[in-house]
């Protein structure tokens, strides 16, 4: 293993097939990782509720955890093949994982903490080499210093560095921002977006926090309990969830379970009932008359209004329960799982109503 | 009359070169074990923790017996231990360090595998991650991390077998100027009616213990840092 980046040609690209069970004991219930994607350069974020696998998924790639079945493949070398018995060791595998804790061994000091990623390299060579990941993370005042004597930021960084010297084909996350501040959380992303220009290599984000999946992937991929449930853009899943349970886990209020009544695939549009209200949506192609299906629309993008006479087209009557004030606009939460986002302006007009009425434009209605 | 009357230290020099051998020989084999203890899963290896255990629990003279019957000149070890070194283990000064060895060494083993269940693996994965290989990761990452408390333990384990007495009997005897520890010869001062003797080696002794257990306590409270 050297410390020179290797390019192989087309890029660094992962390609993983990961099954591991769990049988059933007395602290946990069965479990059932079952996860298969591919990730070239760029970010890609595992987004997923606690104990949905997202962790054990990148203990798998590190090489922590033998999968029960399955194949790993980085860069054409392959790491784990359960068919043909290969299952290499975490040294041999140039996986760079950050710990959610750092790892940063407390008894060295921040420039030995990153010589011993280097150690494979010559003498002068590695001391050039970390002096400049030093210089390059803004570490070189602090050095000398035990991880104890840094500030979480400065931690954070070492440790993504110290990844980064032992020249991986991958680097791994494991939730790097939790317990961060804002600030420091703003600091992680600029460094993290600064490592995905200057080094080629995929990065596995775990997180369940959907504003990084935004920040920071060019790719998320949804976890729920042991199975990967939607990959693409984080755009993309947020527009078309995949399943109601996506839509759950991106925390997307507004969902209606309701009956397809009309299909129109000339004028592009379907009538659709969800209980005693009528609601107007794009065709859904593939559907049948009297199937029931769920959508959804934004709150972003629901109209609110005090009630004033029976609801009409596209409306939907609802009781408010609670209004969350932000700093320009605020979410008005209905009974029922509805919500809608209105300006400041409008809530303050209408802040002793109870009785609303929620209209939803046909154009933002998705179905699931 | 006290003044004038000669002690003969030889107990003590033999003691504490005994207690010096027993300890180095407990951090190798009882670090290694803990390790072992800490980090493995294997079948009966809470079974083999309380064999391990035992020496804290027993009366010294039933260990002392267990291991008359292990080494002793009929045993299988026994005769492979003379052929190899030309005499018998048992009734030698040898033989007092493997007594203070099976004496003191379970203490080691608890204090170590204690402060080794608490090292977060995650530096040892990080390690690897980083293409470290195991021997590396074991004396320069978790090694240094529990490097206070296992000094404790060994400090611990020091004063335990320079204190010696049952097991010490058993295997290694009472002869003066050749196995007799200084446990023993205080015994046997005070047997013989000779208080001066024996009151000089029981300060000699509570000095000594006193000394190593204030440098235990001073490692043990604090983590490795």
């Amino acid at each position: 293993m050297g410390g020179e980046p290797a390019e192989p040609e087309g890029g660094h690209v992962i390609q993983a097939h990961i099954r591991k069970h769990f049988r059933a004991s007395r602290e946990s219930a069965a479990f059932t990782l079952d996860v298969g994607f591919e990730a070239g350069p760029g970010v890609c974020v595992l987004f997923g509720p606690s104990g949905a696998g997202k962790t054990l998924t990148l203990d798998c790639i590190a090489g922590f955890t033998r999968p029960s079945e399955g194949r790993i493949v980085l860069d054409g070398t392959v790491l784990f093949d359960g068919a043909r018995g290969i299952d290499l060791r975490p040294q041999e595998r140039r996986c760079g994982y950050v710990f959610q804790n750092y790892a940063l061994f407390p008894h060295m000091s921040l420039r030995e903490n990153l010589e011993f990623a280097a150690e494979r390299l010559p003498k002068l060579e590695r001391h050039r080499r970390v002096s400049e990941t030093l210089e390059r993370f803004r570490l070189t005042e602090v050095a000398g210093r035990r991880p104890h004597e840094l500030s979480g930021g400065q931690k954070q960084r070492c440790s993504i560095a110290r990844a980064l010297l032992a020249a991986p084909r991958i680097l791994l996350l494991d939730e790097p921002a939790r317990g961060l501040d804002q600030s420091l959380r703003a600091e992680l992303y600029s460094t993290l977006r600064q490592v995905r220009q200057a080094f080629g290599t995929p990065v596995l984000l775990v997180t369940h926090d959907l504003d990084e999946c935004f920040e920071l992937g060019d790719e998320m991929m949804v976890i729920s309990e042991g199975a990967m449930v939607q990959h693409g853009t984080p755009r993309s899943v947020l527009q078309q969830p995949a399943t109601v349970d996506v839509a759950r886990l991106l925390g997307l209020f507004n969902l209606l379970p309701v009956e397809i009544k009309a299909l129109d695939p000339s004028r592009n549009v379907s009538r659709l009932a969800f209980g005693e209200f009528e609601l107007t949506g794009p065709y859904l192609p593939g559907r049948l008359l009297g199937d029931r299906v769920s959508v959804f629309v934004r709150p972003e993008h629901v109209l609110a209004a005090p009630r004033d006479g029976r609801p009409g087209g596209n409306q939907i009557a609802a009781t408010l329960e609670r209004a969350a004030e932000r700093a320009e606009t605020v979410r008005l939460e209905f009974a029922g799982g509805l919500a809608a986002v209105v300006p400041r302006s409008d809530y303050e007009r209408h802040r002793h109503s109870r009785d609303w009425v929620l209209e939803v434009p046909p154009q933002f209605l998705r179905v699931i | 009359m006290i003044l004038r009357m000669s002690v003969d230290w030889f107990p003590l020099w033999l003691s504490l070169r005994v207690a010096v051998l027993s300890t180095l020989l407990s951090v190798a084999v009882g670090v290694g074990l803990a390790y072992v203890l800490a980090n493995r899963d294997f079948r009966g290896k809470e079974a083999l923790d309380a064999v391990l255990s035992l020496p804290l629990v027993l009366p010294p003279t039933v260990l002392g017996y267990y291991l008359l019957v292990l080494v002793g000149r009929e045993s299988f070890p026994g005769r492979i231990y003379e052929w190899i070194f030309g005499q018998p283990l048992v009734f030698t000064w040898q033989a007092a360090v493997l007594a203070a060895f099976l004496h003191s060494a379970p203490l080691l083993i608890k204090s170590a595998r204690a402060a080794l269940e608490t090292v977060d693996h995650s530096f040892e994965r990080a390690a690897r991650t980083l293409g470290a290989n195991e021997t590396v990761i074991f004396f320069r990452i978790t090694l240094p991390l529990v490097v206070r408390p296992v000094l404790a333990g060994t400090a611990l384990a020091f004063a335990r077998s320079l204190g010696d007495f049952g097991v010490t009997i058993m295997l290694a005897g009472n002869i003066p100027g050749r196995t007799q520890t200084i446990a023993v010869a205080i015994y046997d001062a005070v047997e013989a009616g000779n208080g001066a003797v024996a009151r000089a080696l029981v300060l000699a002794v509570s000095a000594i213990a006193l000394v190593v257990l204030w440098v235990a306590n001073r490692l043990s409270p604090r983590a490795a840092t």
